[in-house]
């Protein structure tokens, strides 16, 4: 099984988020990067059971400037057998989905594989847009992927439910909790991953579609108003009258 | 011209509803495209909510986005669509991304609101710590709308309905399976949301959680670790890492309030949170607080409620 795993930096999930230059840019400032948790605890790790498993290869791919080699050497480290970095600071979904399948088309990959979402733009774009891109059946927010020859077999969320798909390979797959266990590496992993081969490619010209204007922070809430605990009552009227919720 | 689509699979939801709203405050013109199993005379009542016509492909099932992809663009080049509209669950999440690509428009993924007077439409970001305002660059674009950021709102009578197919090609993914819990409402789409922590000490002790949602027509969720050490199922675990939800209220009892459960649930438009320690960050974002033992305060408001409840009759 040959597997690309799509991987994005994200803001540890402790960061601070401010945003500087007039509210149009996220402000770096002690901003810690680690590979998106979805990416990383999910599809990068099914992605090397299924290769322990069955056999295979698995490259993990980034669109990146030379600052998010620190994620790449931890996917390394973590087990991938290579990676590729798209030389770009990417600017939209779109600008990512298209580089990576422009990369991925003629590599006979058997699984793209995204997380559902990345922690700090939410967009769950990228797998989609791969998957039209490249022309393949994509399945999102998997929990499980079974692989036997060229059938994969999918658990995805629904609405309130679960559902179980089964679909040809090539596939583009997004996965979600459930579908396996964050794993730490050891040293000889941190250890391998230095000499692992990471190939530089130069991205290719793409026009925006879309780009952020602002940003701005939500309104602090007002002070909490204190309940005596032994008066639900009144909490309920609270909720009723003046929340206006129930 | 607007085209939105719903999925109708399970009828008519609140978010199908949302959708509609929102494609009609952004024009006088709405079609709407749907699939699945809703009748003609339910589909007909998006009329009400601003839709000028609906068509339906009933030969789609309405779970492969590729399959849905062609036929919305089929339809958006039909009725010369230059905004679609999604709502952002998991139907549009998989399929708007697929349709920007096709039809090389800009996708605003997590709408919250209608686009603000420069053409920009506000979305979270950062896991609902904080806003941003995305500008489409392209001719077309999709705008995927966040569940329960709009209330619907009725604008007209009855529109007509018209079957159409062909559009849609094959599908390349084979169901073998649905496994639907009954009687549960979903998480995503819940205006009422429970919630309970490791404060509750264990599994067994989810009966009050339950027994208070009941009373209020309300989902139930969990935090973190709850989910992780197996006391609730996975799809209930709201946070940064979970689902993010925005209901109208969110009670959380035994729920610390961890930066990453916050970014969750945010967006929720009232907060109550129950907590037997006063320092418990969540206060911070609550807007009533209870501090004292769930064990006590959590069957103590179910009572309220059913009390409450009782005089609306």
């Amino acid at each position: 099984m040959n597997i690309l795993v799509c991987i994005s930096k994200a803001p540890d999930t402790t960061s601070k988020i401010a945003f500087t230059n007039n509210s149009t840019q996220f402000d770096e400032n002690g901003v810690q990067y680690i590979v998106n948790p979805y990416d990383e605890w999910y599809a990068l790790v099914r992605a090397l059971e299924l290769k322990e498993s069955i056999g295979g290869n698995v490259t993990i791919i980034t669109v990146g400037t030379t600052a998010d080699e620190a994620i790449i050497r931890k996917a390394l480290a973590i087990g991938a057998d290579e990676a590729v970095r798209i030389d770009a600071d990417p600017k939209d979904a779109y600008f990512v989905a298209m580089q990576i399948s422009s990369y991925a088309k003629s590599k006979g990959f058997d699984i793209v594989m995204t997380g559902k979402e990345t922690i700090n733009y939410n967009g769950s774009q990228v797998g989609g847009m791969i998957a039209e891109a490249m022309d393949l059946p994509f399945v999102s927010l998997a929990t499980k992927l079974d692989a036997s020859g060229s059938k994969l077999t999918l658990e995805r969320e629904i609405v309130g439910g679960v559902q179980v798909v089964e679909v040809q390979t090539p596939a583009v797959i997004s996965c979600a909790k459930g579908m396996a266990e964050q794993r730490i590496p050891n040293m000889r992993g941190i250890m391998a991953a230095r000499t692992k081969p990471l190939t530089v490619i130069p991205a290719e010209t793409v026009e925006d579609l879309t780009s952020y204007a602002s940003y701005s922070m939500p309104n602090a809430k007002s002070s909490v108003k204190m309940i005596d605990p032994s008066n639900m009552d009144e909490l309920v009227a609270l909720l009723h009258n003046e929340a206006k919720v129930i | 011209m607007v085209l939105v689509y719903i999925n109708s699979t399970t009828g008519l939801s609140k978010a199908a509803l949302e959708t509609v709203t929102y494609g009609k405050k952004l024009s006088g013109d709405v079609t709407v495209i749907t699939n699945g199993a809703a009748s003609n005379e339910q589909l007909a009542q998006l009329g009400e909510y601003g839709a000028s016509r609906v068509l339906v492909d009933r030969s789609v099932n309405g779970e492969d986005p590729q399959q849905l992809a062609r036929l919305i663009a089929g339809v958006a080049d039909q009725v010369s669509a230059s905004t679609v509209i999604f709502s952002h669950d998991i139907y549009g999440k998989a399929v708007a991304p697929r349709l920007s690509v096709r039809m090389k428009a800009g996708l605003v993924a997590g709408a919250i609101a209608i686009p603000e007077a420069d053409g920009s439409v506000k979305v979270n970001v950062f896991s609902g710590k904080a806003a941003g305002f995305v500008k489409v660059a392209s001719s077309k674009q999709i705008i995927s709308l966040l569940p329960n950021s709009i209330q619907p709102e009725k604008a007209g009578n009855a529109c007509e309905v018209a079957e159409i197919s062909g559009l849609a090609g094959e599908s390349a993914i084979t169901i073998l399976e649905t496994k639907k819990p009954e009687g549960n409402i979903p998480l995503p789409e819940a205006e009422l949301v429970v919630s309970a922590g490791r404060g509750l000490k264990g599994p067994e002790n989810w009966g009050m959680v339950e027994d208070l949602a009941e009373a209020l027509g309300a989902a139930t969720a969990c935090s973190r670790p709850v989910a992780d050490i197996g006391w609730r199922p996975h799809h209930e675990h709201v946070g940064q890492t979970g689902v993010a939800i925005r209901p109208n209220l969110y009670i959380a009892a035994g729920i610390s309030g961890a930066i990453q459960h916050l970014a969750g649930v945010n967006g929720s438009k009232v907060i109550v949170v129950i907590n037997t320690d006063s320092e418990a960050p969540f206060f911070k974002a609550a807007d009533y607080g209870v501090v004292g033992d769930a064990f006590e305060v959590i069957p103590r408001l179910t009572e309220a409620v059913k009390r409450f409840k009782a005089t609306q009759h």
